[in-house]
């Protein structure tokens, strides 16, 4: 784990929440292409299942099975201004760390690119724990019949990437996001919605207008999804690498 | 916020969640409106065994809307059979010839199931709070979505 200075729900707090909130028009637009095992997992369940999106964004997995009904909850409240459009579901403003769910009460669970944005190992553990919670227990322990919960990472190894990260480098990154601010066209486009708001901390102006927000990621390495549910006292079903994510199939143990 | 959130939400607070007494949340001061959706019956069936219909029916006495039955629907009070309405409906008769047809899409939603289909997934509150039975903490709903996002004192 790296030396930061400040990490934990302040550290988050600036460096993932408010910077989601800053881009959720604009990182909404780049996200709507469902990841093929995340859809596969979601249209698996019976109709009528009952889920979870935990960290749902801008729902972008809500419109994929609609004989299932799911709750999707996000930090953001303007993600979830972008999510709550999609039927027969619904959204909520909740953090993962205090989801208002019964425990035990979903057939499934998803957490799609969520965890990685908690700041020390704890708090993502604490975080699998939360969505292995609220997902229906096994009839006995170990029987492995309880919800199942699909958790995706993204992974250190992806030396092939835009990014270039693999084995060995840093773990904890900020990585940047551009909002463009193209000069030939008039700030009508949603990227205008940011004039005259100020800079955040942590995004710096730039001579074009661009203006770049850095998010906190904690990159897992090989094992590590694994290693984070077995102590939040989950059971590994299935797992596997996917385009520079981690992902696994967990369900209580 | 539909009606049916309701069914699967309680405290955001830890310790409130062992406590019976946080769920359900208690809508108050709701302004209530309805959105039209297009009626799932087999969707309406396969939920009709998830809900806390003692529940429901406290959540539907509290915001003033007509009684529930005290005991929940059974699937079969969903639906009417097909062969009763089909001679009603001249449209349909070309469609009974065609045995490929979906039969669960094609049978005809009860008035139970229309007033389900009403209160769970049409009703929404728009706006008031979501009182906690166990601590009394209030979370807003506002534009249709709920704020479960608790002061730092109390994460």
């Amino acid at each position: 784990m790296a030396e930061l200075d400040t990490q934990g729900a302040d550290y988050e707090a600036e460096h993932v929440h408010s910077v989601y909130e800053e881009i959720a028009s604009h990182f909404s637009s780049t996200r709507y292409k469902p990841w093929p095992i995340v859809e596969r997992f979601l249209k698996e369940q019976s109709d009528g299942a009952i889920g979870a999106d935990v960290g749902c964004g801008n729902g972008k997995y809500l419109a994929v099975n609609k004989n299932v009904f799911i709750v999707g909850s996000d930090r953001s409240t303007n993600l979830i201004k972008i999510a709550k459009q999609h039927e027969p579901h619904s959204t909520i403003v909740a953090d993962n760390l205090s989801l208002p769910h019964p425990p035990g009460t979903f057939n499934f669970a998803i957490s799609i690119a969520v965890i990685h944005h908690l700041s020390t190992p704890a708090r993502r553990i604490e975080a699998v724990k939360a969505v292995l919670d609220i997902v229906r227990r096994p009839s006995s322990p170990g029987t492995k019949d309880g919800g199942k919960a699909l958790i995706y990472v993204w992974a250190l190894e992806q030396k092939n990437s835009r990014r270039g990260w693999d084995e060995g480098h840093e773990q904890d990154v900020m990585v940047p996001w551009v909002l463009k601010q193209k000069k030939e066209k008039k700030p009508k486009r949603r990227q205008g919605e940011m004039e005259g708001k100020g800079v955040v901390e942590g995004s710096e102006e730039k001579q074009d207008g661009d203006r770049t927000f850095l998010r906190y990621y904690h990159l897992y390495k090989k094992g590590e999804l694994e290693q984070d549910i077995g102590e939040a006292g989950g059971v590994v079903l299935e797992s596997g690498y996917e385009k520079d994510n981690w992902w696994a199939i967990a369900t209580p143990n | 916020m539909k009606l049916l959130t309701l069914n699967f939400l309680t405290c955001a607070i830890k310790t409130c969640k062992t406590n019976p007494a946080s769920f359900p949340l208690h809508p108050r001061n709701a302004e209530l409106e309805i959105q039209e959706a297009d009626i799932n019956l087999p969707f309406l069936k396969n939920i009709l065994p998830r809900l806390m219909w003692e529940e429901i029916r406290t959540i539907a006495r509290e915001l003033g809307l007509p009684d529930l039955p005290s005991t929940p629907p059974t699937p079969t009070d969903l639906s009417i059979s097909t062969s009763s309405t089909a001679p009603s409906n001249p449209d349909t008769s070309l469609d009974t010839d065609e045995p490929s047809e979906a039969p669960a899409g094609e049978e005809t939603p009860s008035q139970t199931a229309l007033d389900l289909h009403r209160l769970l997934l049409e009703t929404c509150i728009q706006e008031g709070i979501l009182v906690c039975g166990s601590c009394g903490h209030e979370y807003a709903v506002k534009e249709g979505v709920a704020n479960f996002l608790l002061p730092g004192h109390l994460v």
